[in-house]
């Protein structure tokens, strides 16, 4: 984990150096834009696969548009048969320019961005985006804010885990399971909406906290989710855990070992799953996810079954840390006292449906005319963050994302690069695919578990 | 066969009408017990329970756009649709729908043709679907239809084989092909007084390989793999739409019911049941009651699998059906033969007939429970009863929202 904070003037060379003419691919890119000579961006992909192989290889592009391939994703395979030769994911088709939009808005409004990538872990895009923020500012959530992130992570993290056991089981012709896993999710994204207002993409971690005091209510709707998603996760198992279908449609398949899940940067379950027992939560905890008491579940085989069971494991262990969560909930206020940061009003949901704060209202229009400048500013500029690079990592359901923000000092970042563990982890399915069916490739896509909104950003 | 052509007419009016009315129940009761499954609500619009939803899909279907890609073969690609409903509906012919009616001076039998090849015409039937959907691939021009048709070529080959040999054990032991022997050695009592002579007790393992094998043959999950939507989007009709596109599942689902209907017939007596002394018009049509309950049985049991099980993979239907089923139809095929030459010499006594009956099951119980076989029911039979099982209404121990809003 790199941490390391450059101070104004150097980040400032720095930028002055990316931007000098000095730079051999900036030259040329620039000169290709002022039509000094072709700039070629192609993805003509298809036709030098096709032109490759030989007669008896049947070349089928799966996707973008295929129901199995999670969203957009194109795979283009060879086929000997129904074995596959070859298999080329080509990504791009639901890039969305989220990294490149976020260097023209606020700090704060990074958060309404980013939750957007990974559709459905948004928490965990939140947090990670939030913890880089708060380290460059050098401030830190109260106790009461970080336990509340972990509870929330955590809870999305089983509905990440649904979803892919629902779309999964989906593509492996489980229609039952794919309704079980989406009900459930269901009375998790309840719990999210209740807190946010949003059921998914909530924008609910902010820089220094959290948007709002969870409502009074929450700790009574964690518990009922408790109580109820041990029985619903048995009846995943039930259904599958011993289906002598679902062991034959994916013990063996897509077999990766830890060494080669390492060289080629794959983490999170599919790492867990090959024997390494790497969990950013235990390795470089977050939000105090450290004094909770949970299991990394491991397995030794490294296939799509493998990966299965850990993921109804971690599902398991994300509940053993929310319960031991809830207990030690402290009270306390969810975001920084510091105004310059955090928004000072503490809006509560009004009886029209808005949030409202008449108090605060009342003190900035009728009271104090510094308080109405600083809620000018904070509203409209944002606060500056010093100057710096950090990178920040949490444990999402796909593996290590991270995001390494860069910031010249000003209002706005002036870069943020995500490292998404789909968009690393896809990169495997190439080596996973390689002489398994047709059939073996719906099964290994979606045991990699890729979100395309994650991997295209 | 000397029969009036109106009685003749009417055989057949009422038999298609009876196959196609329990298919469009199939189809709606599928939807209706699967979203039960899936604690869904399914229809429940057009008609009571939506039951006339089916109807109403079919109209549209009538009236879609139908497209005709530009790189299609044709005429090939308009017959294929075509080839399959007509196989389906001309292999009902040999299936007897119920028992002997009299009406208007004549008493017939509700069968529209009793063949003396019955059993084999079925088989042949079955065979030239299996045309419908190889054809329909292959005129599609387009990478899946062709993946689909010949994965469902392969696999409708293999499994026609293995219930050929089931087929085969039923006739060696009735001595007949025609269907109406078939059905009339079954009406005595079994080898227990009390029982049923019902085949599937003392062919038990060829019942088995039948009913394995229908549901391969009918196309249906679990080895639905010609049009597996997940790995081949739609499978052989990838490329159709509209009308030819609903043929094509009229007769899946078509094929659903006649497998039914068929292993009813051969295994399970047929329109033979009780009267209960009823007196005589309704007891003339228990047997079509009697031959209804039992098809709707097979028929929900086709649901329920489609309810709670994954699709398994090309390779492993081939080894299952290969490696299995043949190898099992045969083995009976030839035991069945033994037994009939031996009961052709003299017979043996009850008692050892018992004996070996007994020995059998005890056979097929240690089978069961020791091997793979036994396990693998055992967990799908858990994965039936966990979807089946009621769900509570959602959200019953979410606080109030209301509350939540104040």
């Amino acid at each position: 984990m790199s941490d390391t904070t450059l101070h104004g003037t150097e980040a400032a060379e720095a930028a002055d150096r990316a931007t000098s003419a000095d730079d051999p691919t900036l030259a040329a890119l620039r000169a290709g834009l002022e039509g000094e000579s072709e700039l070629f961006v192609e993805g003509a992909d298809w036709e030098s696969v096709a032109d490759a192989v030989r007669d008896e290889t049947l070349i089928v592009n799966m996707g973008p548009q295929h129901p199995s391939t999670h969203g957009v994703l194109r795979l283009v395979l060879e086929l000997d048969g129904e074995t596959v030769t070859n298999l080329t994911p080509i990504i791009g088709y639901l890039h969305t320019g989220i990294e490149k939009s976020a260097e023209y808005r606020n700090w704060v409004q990074g958060t309404t961005f980013f939750t957007r990538m990974d559709y459905l872990s948004p928490l965990f895009n939140e947090l990670a985006y939030c913890l880089g923020v708060e380290r460059l500012l050098g401030v830190e959530a109260p106790p009461r804010a970080q336990a509340v992130r972990v509870i929330l992570t955590e809870f999305n993290r089983i509905a990440s885990h649904l979803v892919w056991l629902a779309t999964g089981g989906m593509e492996l012709g489980s229609t039952t399971v794919m309704t079980y896993g989406f009900r459930e999710r269901e009375h998790i994204l309840d719990l999210f909406e209740s807190q946010s207002g949003l059921r998914m993409n909530h924008a609910y971690i902010r820089p220094g906290g959290l948007a709002n005091q969870v409502t009074d209510d929450f700790v009574a709707r964690a518990e009922a989710l408790l109580r109820r998603l041990p029985e619903k996760i048995g009846e995943f198992e039930d259904l599958l855990t011993e289906n002598p279908i679902w062991n034959d449609r994916l013990r063996g398949v897509g077999v990766i070992d830890v060494e080669r899940a390492l060289a080629l940067g794959v983490t999170g379950p599919l790492l867990r799953a090959a024997g390494l027992g790497h969990d950013l939560r235990r390795t470089d905890p977050y939000c105090g996810i450290e004094q909770y008491d949970f299991d990394v579940p491991t397995d030794t085989a490294g296939d799509s079954y493998a990966r299965y069971t850990v993921r109804i494991e971690e599902m398991r262990q994300s509940m053993r840390i929310i319960r031991q969560a809830l207990d030690t909930l402290p009270s306390g206020p969810v975001m920084v006292a510091d105004r310059r940061i955090a928004m000072p009003s503490q809006q509560q949901l009004g009886a029209d449906g808005m949030g409202n704060d008449p108090a605060y209202i009342r003190h900035i229009m009728g009271e104090s005319m510094e308080a109405l400048i600083n809620h000018f500013k904070l509203s409209t500029e944002g606060f500056t963050v010093p100057a710096g690079q950090v990178y920040s990592a949490v444990e999402s359901p796909r593996g290590e994302l991270g995001y390494a923000i860069t910031s010249i000092g000003s209002n706005k970042p002036w870069r943020v690069h995500v490292r998404e563990p789909s968009f690393v982890n896809l990169q495997a399915a190439r080596e996973m695919t390689r002489g398994h069916q047709v059939a073996d490739v719906i099964a290994v896509v979606a045991s990699i578990d890729p979100v395309m909104g994650g991997v295209d950003r | 066969m000397s029969r009036p052509l109106w009685v003749a007419g009417l055989t057949a009016g009422l038999t298609f009408l009876y196959f196609l009315l329990t298919t469009a129940i199939l189809i709606w009761g599928e939807r209706r017990v699967v979203a039960r499954m899936q604690s869904r609500l399914g229809p429940n619009r057009v008609g009571p329970l939506g039951a006339l939803q089916t109807l109403v899909d079919g109209l549209k279907m009538f009236f879609k756009e139908d497209v005709t890609p530009a790189m299609v073969k044709q005429p090939i690609f308009t017959v294929a649709p075509l080839v399959g409903v007509v196989a389906g509906l001309l292999s009902t012919a040999v299936i007897p729908i119920g028992g002997e009616v009299t009406l208007g001076g004549e008493t017939f039998t509700l069968q529209v043709a009793d063949l003396g090849v019955g059993v084999l015409w079925f088989l042949a039937m079955g065979s030239i679907h299996v045309y419908s959907v190889f054809l329909a691939g292959w005129a599609s021009s387009s990478p899946y239809p062709l993946l689909g048709g010949v994965r469902s070529s392969a696999q409708m080959i293999s499994y026609e084989i293995a219930q050929g040999l089931a087929v085969a054990s039923v006739f060696i032991y009735a001595g007949s092909l025609r269907v109406s022997d078939i059905v009339a050695a079954q009406s005595g009592e079994g080898l227990l007084p009390g029982l049923p002579g019902w085949f599937a007790i003392p062919l038990l393992p060829a019942f088995a390989v039948f009913v394995v094998g229908m549901v391969a043959e009918a196309g249906r999950p679990p080895f639905d793999l010609a049009e597996a939507e997940g790995e081949l989007v739609g499978g052989f009709h990838t490329e159709y739409s509209g009308l030819r596109f609903g043929m094509f599942m009229l007769a899946e689902f078509m094929a659903v019911v006649i497998q039914s209907a068929m292993v009813v017939t051969l295994f399970l007596g047929g329109p033979s049941g009780p009267t209960f002394g009823l007196p005589a018009p309704i007891a003339a049509v228990m047997p079509t009651v009697w031959f209804t309950l039992k098809t709707l049985l097979f028929i929900f049991l086709f649901i329920l699998l489609r309810g709670a099980l994954p699709r398994t993979r090309y390779d492993r239907l081939m080894a299952l059906g290969w490696k299995l089923l043949i190898p099992v139809g045969l083995v009976w095929a030839l035991a069945t033969a033994a037994l009939v030459l031996v009961r052709e010499d003299g017979g043996l006594s009850t008692t050892a007939r018992l004996g070996l009956a007994a020995g059998a099951v005890v056979v097929a119980v240690l089978g069961l429970a020791t091997g793979r076989g036994g396990r693998d029911a055992a967990t799908i039979g858990r994965a039936v009863s966990t979807a089946v099982r009621p769900t509570a209404p959602a959200a019953t121990d979410e606080p109030d929202p209301a509350e939540v809003a104040r």
